[in-house]
């Protein structure tokens, strides 16, 4: 049996999930940081 | 620990400390990987498929780990009443819930090139999917009394309820590490332990690679997400206090005016 393309299903799933997750947060954090500063800024 | 629960002060180290730790984190996750994939050996019981090893083994450490951080944000949040323990717990769930997802999912892909099955209901894959429910009532417990505002000092953190959760779901974790010893299993015996690894040098030294690059990246994930909690919280907290400005300013005038009218009148 050859094992490779589940060695390679294993990783690209493990990468799509931690790649998704970072964009996510950081997203998140950069928007909510943003607003956070234009708030600061608009009184 | 309470030098840090001043959310400015926490502020100050983690801003700089974030990057370092993604890029860092990512940089040796991706060498390991690497050296994993393209350097090691095959094994010579489980072929290529042991490669599966150098993700599989630090996403069900840091599955694990984050449920210990996350109880132990509990305790803190409970006994000191840390203002940050509760968003520290709240930050952890998801990047934890991810990783106890990753090992089941590259564990069961593991497993049918290896065992001929993708899952068995043995008492270490059981264990570790109890764990994952356990990280989706969290986060729903959680998310819920952040929009209740029932955190801690109202700082963002987790109500009372959702910490106790958190505490009584850590009896999962010697569960899951003592599974393959308790109960017959397909799941090999424990083969990295404190006194040393019965896995061959060859095959074992991408994984310390690996195990610290995830390490610091859920670090940096944990950062951003209390980053994020904490600018949210402080949004809310301004809004509030501008409508209520807002609401007296409007009040003092209808007052002025009601007390001018009484006046004419």
């Amino acid at each position: 049996m050859n094992h490779w393309p589940y060695i390679i299903a294993a990783y690209g799933l493990t990468a799509l999930g931690t790649l998704g997750l970072s964009v996510a947060s950081w997203r998140a954090m950069r928007e909510a940081e943003a607003r956070a500063d234009a708030l600061r800024r608009e009184r | 620990m309470h030098a840090f629960a001043n959310p400015a002060r926490f502020l100050r180290i983690a801003r700089p400390l974030t990057p370092w730790l993604f890029w860092g984190g990512l940089a040796l996750l991706v060498a390991g990987a690497l050296c994993g994939l393209l350097l090691t050996p095959a094994d010579y019981l489980q072929g290529e498929s042991v490669r599966i090893l150098y993700i599989h083994v630090p996403a069900a450490w840091l599955g694990m780990g984050g449920w210990t951080g996350i109880a132990f944000a509990a305790l803190v949040q409970m006994v000191w009443r840390h203002p940050l323990a509760g968003v520290a717990g709240r930050a952890i769930a998801v990047p934890g819930a991810l990783f106890t997802a990753i090992c089941l999912v590259t564990g069961s892909i593991w497993g049918r090139p290896t065992w001929g099955t993708w899952w068995e209901w043995d008492g270490r894959m059981t264990s570790m999917l109890v764990l994952l429910f356990l990280y989706f009532g969290y986060i729903a417990l959680a998310r819920a009394s952040a929009a209740d505002g029932r955190g801690i000092g109202d700082n963002g953190g987790v109500s009372r309820v959702t910490a106790i959760f958190a505490l009584v779901g850590a009896i999962n974790l010697p569960i899951i590490n003592r599974s393959v010893v308790w109960w017959n299993s397909l799941h090999q015996g424990p083969s990295i332990t404190v006194r040393g690894s019965t896995i061959d040098m060859a095959i074992l030294w991408p994984l310390g690679l690996t195990v610290l690059g995830f390490s610091l990246w859920f670090g940096a994930i944990v950062l951003m997400r209390m980053r994020a909690i904490l600018a949210e919280n402080k949004i809310e907290a301004r809004l509030a206090r501008m409508a209520r400005e807002g609401l007296s300013e409007g009040m003092g005038e209808s007052g002025g005016e009601g007390a001018r009218e009484g006046r004419v009148a």
